[in-house]
């Protein structure tokens, strides 16, 4: 249930990163917005549907298209199912803000979004994700439910994040003829602003976006709510509390431990040196088998 | 006399600028503009951009009212502008660094000795003082008119802490929201790096004995000041402190606020708080805003002041009237944007001229701002004028004329469709090692009708200001 609220919110995040590259670029939007499309891990289906990356059609299908099973409105569907099947273990607080959530967003996502009406309706998203969420937290016993729920968020929050570092990788990469340039400003201000983090950035470094200061902050800083880091330091407490609960180490928590141990490196520098893209596609394929050995281990299925 | 309309002048019709944005406004239903002004009014509020008009209790926390009709400016236009601002702002720093050494343009008798020795803007504690990188003013806002096609005047400079520049990133952001496909069809160049610039800007003048990145902050008078939000807006965007006086003290020979882990020095202040307000110890003593000691941390070389106390000099509007002279002693060249004309009250002929003719002129105090306190000849009463000229001759010196220019007009939309209203324009300034200039700035806009008075306190509104990327 958490992941899919999560998926909603950082669909209605990566959306509003490119519709502002789109309005503050001078130059063809395509690109960008073909970037978006790839972050969101949605090319495969898209490239099915569509030719052309537009703001019509990225919007669309990454907001309301239900044959895209990751759309926000995909998404909040799944999570109102899911938390259906769980209703008893929800407060009803949580359960009504997800169940408002939802029809809220099928009211509004009902015919195509008008262009004009995209910032609106973004700020609708992200507005019940947040209530959803606060709800969850406010009112919910810290038990195993809880638990897992809020592994669901991180691990989906961790992959989103890293996805949009690894498909932006190549403009962080050192690069003499590039470094500095206006294009490079706009493409770093693009991965912070989809992490909603280019204006914390500026309390905790400089206020020139540097490359290696991004990569550094949304991989190894513990404080930035969206980096992994933080994430694994959540996953592997949340685990913690299960082994301890059920007096038991399972697989999972090996797997937490080892991606935890790899984000302790000294700086960021030993990243770039080893390879940021490696590193990052090792980073996805050790948080989805996570995912699913949580899963499995914890009998879900 | 028609004034000059931007959009659709009378004689020459649609201008090119506004080509592009008027095919589009041909395609909107009216209904639905107005529903957008209501939604930029929830988007300010929800932002909380607010704003106090002193004296009134009622409006604590009150909107500026914002057009969704944009200004626009072509880049040929801001190249122009930008030309003769980078000059102006040249000759008010040189100005500045000079007034506080050696005084050449006073031994050269191009502005009378007695302005500067008898003004309360200058602060004989800056004599000697030269700030890091030689910068006097940093922030600049430089109030422009325009009367014709090609005819565009300096009204006055904001030399001290001119405000407003929130409000041209608010809108900004306001008008993308609420138009995202009109930015899409229209291309205007970008004003949001402005707090990195100017966070970029204020570190380049650290004190120059320091050697570690210098820690900024901006100083406030507090949230009861009227531009209070601007402060707070300002120092989030730049990711600095935002502090008050009671926060910092003097240790060490440095000034240091205070913070959950102790105090920890300031190297940069970027000070919204005036000159009689900053320092009790050499200033107004009773003053609970500044910081005791401050001065002589600053005159010792460990702190910037931003901008530098005593630049009031420059932008005190009898010095206004020396510009054309000031921008020639300093950069040798003709001024590229003209001064509008001044008579100043000090001398007894102009005395004279002004006060046969305040019908048609435009009476303002020598150091008053925000619409305080002036005279606008042609639409005051008589019994206004009467009052006005009492004052007016028990303290000439007080007061500068100028002509009722007029302000060219930009169509604001109101409940009968589009319609002109008088507009001027502030670019914003900064300077460090190097000048720069936002492209943009804040237009501000009389709403009422035939009204030439802008100012946010006397009921004028903003609006978004583009500049083309052509």
């Amino acid at each position: 249930m958490n992941r899919y609220i999560e998926r909603a919110e950082n669909m209605a995040r990566l959306v509003d990163a490119g519709l502002r590259m789109a309005l503050t670029r001078t130059q063809d939007a395509g690109e960008e917005w073909k970037s978006v499309v790839l972050s969101a891990g949605a090319d495969h289906g898209f490239g099915a549907k569509y030719s052309e990356y537009t703001s019509e059609s990225v919007a669309d299908f990454l907001i309301r298209d239900t044959t895209n099973p990751s759309s926000a409105l995909s998404s909040m569907e799944t999570a109102r199912f899911n938390a259906r099947m769980v209703r008893t273990a929800l407060t009803r607080e949580t359960w009504e803000a997800i169940n408002e959530g939802w029809m809220a967003l099928k009211r509004i996502l009902a015919t195509p979004i008008d262009d004009r009406e995209l910032p609106k309706v973004l700020d609708a998203i992200k507005r019940e994700t947040a209530l959803i969420r606060g709800c969850f937290y406010g009112t919910m016993l810290r038990n195993e439910i809880f638990d897992f729920a809020q592994m669901g968020t991180y691990v989906e929050r961790a992959d989103n994040t890293a996805r949009i570092l690894d498909v932006k990788y190549y403009v962080l990469l050192p690069s003499v003829s590039w470094v500095g340039s206006t294009l490079d400003n706009y493409q770093w201000e693009s991965i912070l602003r989809s992490v909603s983090a280019h204006r914390s950035y500026r309390w905790v470094y400089d206020a020139e976006y540097k490359p290696t200061n991004i990569a550094d902050y949304l991989i190894l800083n513990g404080r930035m709510p969206r980096s992994l880091t933080f994430c694994y330091r959540f996953l592997a407490e949340h685990l913690r509390f299960r082994e301890e609960d059920y007096g038991q180490r399972l697989p999972c928590h090996q797997i937490v431990e080892d991606t935890l141990a790899k984000l302790r490196v000294s700086s960021i520098k030993q990243i770039f040196d080893e390879g940021l893209h490696e590193f990052l596609t090792d980073f996805i394929r050790d948080n989805n088998r996570l995912g699913e050995e949580v899963a499995a281990n914890y009998r879900f299925h | 006399m028609v004034a000059f309309d931007e959009m659709l002048p009378e004689k020459s019709g649609l201008r090119h600028s506004y080509a592009a944005y008027d095919r589009w406004l041909k395609q909107q239903d009216p209904a639905r503009l107005t529903e957008k002004m209501r939604d930029a009014e929830r988007v300010f509020r929800k932002t909380g951009i607010t704003f106090a008009v002193y004296g009134e209790e009622e409006a604590a926390e009150r909107l500026i009212p914002f057009d969704i009709v944009p200004r626009i400016i072509s880049g040929s236009e801001w190249r122009r502008l930008t030309q003769g601002i980078e000059q102006r702002v040249q000759a008010l720093n040189a100005f500045l660094d000079d007034i506080y050494h050696r005084q050449e343009i006073l031994r050269a008798g191009r502005v009378p000795k007695a302005l500067i020795a008898e003004n309360a803007a200058f602060l004989p504690e800056m004599i000697g003082v030269r700030p890091p990188a030689g910068v006097y003013t940093h922030i600049i806002g430089v109030d422009i008119v325009r009367t014709g096609e090609d005819e565009f005047f300096v009204l006055e400079d904001n030399a001290r802490t001119p405000s407003g520049v929130s409000y041209m990133l608010e809108n900004r952001e306001t008008m993308m929201q609420l138009f995202p496909e009109l930015f899409q069809k229209v291309r205007v160049r970008p004003v949001e790096n402005y707090p990195q610039l100017l966070r970029q800007s204020l570190a380049a003048v650290r004190p120059e004995n320091l050697r570690t990145p210098p820690t900024i902050a901006v100083l406030t008078p507090g949230s009861y000041n009227s531009a209070y939000f601007e402060h707070a807006f300002l120092a989030d965007q730049m990711g600095v402190e935002l502090v008050e006086g009671h926060d910092l003290r003097v240790i060490d020979g440095h000034v240091a606020m205070r913070t959950t882990e102790g105090y920890k020095q300031i190297d940069v202040l970027y000070r919204r708080v005036d000159d009689a307000f900053l320092d009790p110890l050499t200033f107004r003593p009773d003053s609970a805003l500044g910081v005791p000691g401050i001065m002589d941390v600053y005159r010792a070389g460990n702190i910037t002041i931003a901008n530098a106390p005593g630049t009031g000099i420059a932008d005190d509007k009898a010095i206004y009237s020396y510009m054309p002279e000031i921008i020639e002693f300093y950069t040798g060249r003709k001024a590229i944007l003209e001064n509008i004309r001044t008579w100043r009250c000090s001398e007894p002929d102009s005395l004279k001229f002004v006060q046969e003719n305040l019908k048609d002129l435009v009476v303002k105090e020598v150091h008053g701002s925000g619409g305080y306190g002036m005279l606008v000849g042609p639409t005051s009463s008589k019994k206004e004028r009467e009052t006005f000229a009492r004052k007016l001759a028990s303290n000439p010196s007080n007061y500068i004329a100028q002509p009722t220019l007029s302000l060219s007009t930009c169509p604001i939309l109101t409940d009968a469709g589009l319609a002109p209203r008088h507009v001027d324009l502030r670019p914003f300034v900064l300077v460090s090692d190097r000048i720069q200039i936002v492209p943009g700035g804040l237009t501000r806009v009389a709403l009422k009708e035939g009204s030439l008075v802008v100012n946010s306190s006397q009921g004028g509104g903003t609006k978004d200001t583009w500049v083309l990327d052509d």
